[in-house]
């Protein structure tokens, strides 16, 4: 692949690559967001409403991303979703790994030790109180691992929205590499490109967990 | 909702299931065998073997699977190699989930507590001997319940495979979704297929651990 080619695509590359980080970072707000929440519905003692969670979190963790990707985005018009490939991807993006994202929480809120709530009541703070300053905070910290590792996986699984004409890089890598008849050098430098990505993603997100868990002791700290 | 669509075309579905099935288990045969290598190399005391290894987990754990799929694609394809596409589909698969199962044999092996091999060296055990008598029916009992886990991560990532146009589960799903114009009904089926199979090895995969497990008391 000469670099005059890639020259002439770099601005479709370039948003392209937006596009990426667009719903890399979207899809991780919207799984963040919805997955914090199924985790403290889940916490209610509401047996129906937990077994309907449950079902839900089974369902899309038993099932391959691109298939609900193809059922958002194919099938939604049918039920009256009708999305653009790009709102349906990130929309499938948050879908997905909110369901990675509420089992992260919950074994986060589960590993928080009895005795910190039971020191915040007896020291006489309010259960919001306990909530927010207390549990929310340690099972924060106690998930930051698992979290950047999802946020890892999440951004490799954009290359998937390729597949229903989201423009985002892979997209135009590859409508570079028709147009052009290059696809084994586009494919070898996305393979790179993608490679160095996520190991910069997962260097960042280690150093990240390093600085908000230097409080820590050796022991308790996150492996 | 029309389900009669799904139950016309159900015999198709069922037998792409069987090529999803089909498919998942040859890659992760390949990856396991893949995934040893990589493991020994890792452990290996030669720092270039080593290197070797790391760089191979990093690597194909660093690039999302499609890409590598249509990376071998069309490496076979530059270098006129006529290989079938399902032979790239399962060496995509197999290469992928090498790094995967790599990193938990070598979880397992440093699971084993070390008096195990120390123990089999005072009682004059031979160097391969060690290896294929005591750490290796430990690590592979540690190893199980992840290795199902990774099963299962393969069946869905085997999705994928549908871009180099083998008829497995996922690219059925979107001929019936093409042939009826009812993706809904169609992708609805195809992944309660899905789920179904998974189901089974989640299952399966709490019977081993908990067949392990008691195993280990007694």
């Amino acid at each position: 692949m000469s670099f005059e080619v890639l020259w002439r695509y770099a601005p479709a590359l370039v948003g392209g690559f937006g596009v990426t980080v667009l719903c890399w970072s979207l899809g991780a707000v919207i799984g963040l967001t919805f997955g914090l929440a199924i985790a403290l519905l889940g916490r209610l003692e509401l047996a129906p409403l937990r077994w309907l969670l449950r079902a839900c979190v089974e369902t899309i963790r038993g099932t391959p991303f691109l298939v609900q990707l193809f059922l958002l985005y194919a099938g939604g018009p049918f039920i009256g979703l009708k999305l653009s490939a790009t709102a349906a991807g990130i929309l499938g993006l948050g879908a997905y790994s909110s369901a990675y994202f509420s089992e992260i929480f919950r074994a986060g809120f589960a590993s928080v030790p009895e005795g910190q709530s039971e020191a915040a009541i007896s020291v006489g703070m309010r259960p919001v109180d306990i909530f927010w300053r207390i549990r929310l905070p340690i099972a924060l910290v106690a998930t930051l691992p698992a979290i950047v590792n999802m946020l890892v996986i999440l951004s490799k699984e954009t290359v998937v929205l390729s597949i229903i004409t989201v423009p985002e890089l892979m997209y135009q890598m590859q409508t570079m590499a028709a147009e052009t008849f290059t696809a084994f050098d586009a494919i070898f430098a996305m393979a790179i490109f993608y490679w160095l990505l996520v190991e910069a993603v997962s260097r960042l997100g280690r150093r990240l967990e390093a600085r908000l868990t230097a409080f820590m002791s050796g022991e308790a700290r996150p492996a | 909702m029309r389900p009669e669509i799904v139950l016309h075309s159900l015999g198709y579905l069922l037998q792409a299931a069987g090529v999803t099935i089909a498919l998942s288990v040859a890659g992760i045969a390949l990856g396991f065998a893949i995934g040893a290598l990589v493991c020994a190399a890792r452990l290996s005391p030669r720092q270039a073997l080593a290197r070797c290894g790391a760089f191979y987990v990093s690597f194909f754990r660093g690039v999302p699977l499609l890409v590598q799929l249509l990376f071998i694609y069309y490496f076979l394809a530059k270098y006129g190699l006529d290989v079938p596409a399902l032979v790239a589909a399962i060496g995509g698969l197999g290469l992928s989930s090498g790094a995967y199962q790599a990193e938990i044999l070598r979880g397992a092996l440093n699971a084993v507590p070390a008096g195990q091999s120390e123990a089999a060296v005072a009682l004059g055990f031979s160097g391969l001997d060690i290896w294929r008598r005591i750490l290796m029916p430990q690590a592979l009992r540690i190893s199980t319940p992840p290795l199902i886990n990774e099963f299962i991560l393969l069946l869905k990532a085997s999705s994928l495979v549908s871009v180099v146009g083998i008829a497995e589960l996922t690219r059925v799903s979107m001929n019936i979704a093409s042939m009826t114009y009812r993706p809904f009904e169609a992708y609805l089926a195809g992944g309660l297929i899905y789920l179904l199979i998974n189901l089974c090895l989640a299952a399966f995969g709490l019977f081993a651990e908990r067949r392990l497990a008691t195993g280990r008391a007694s």
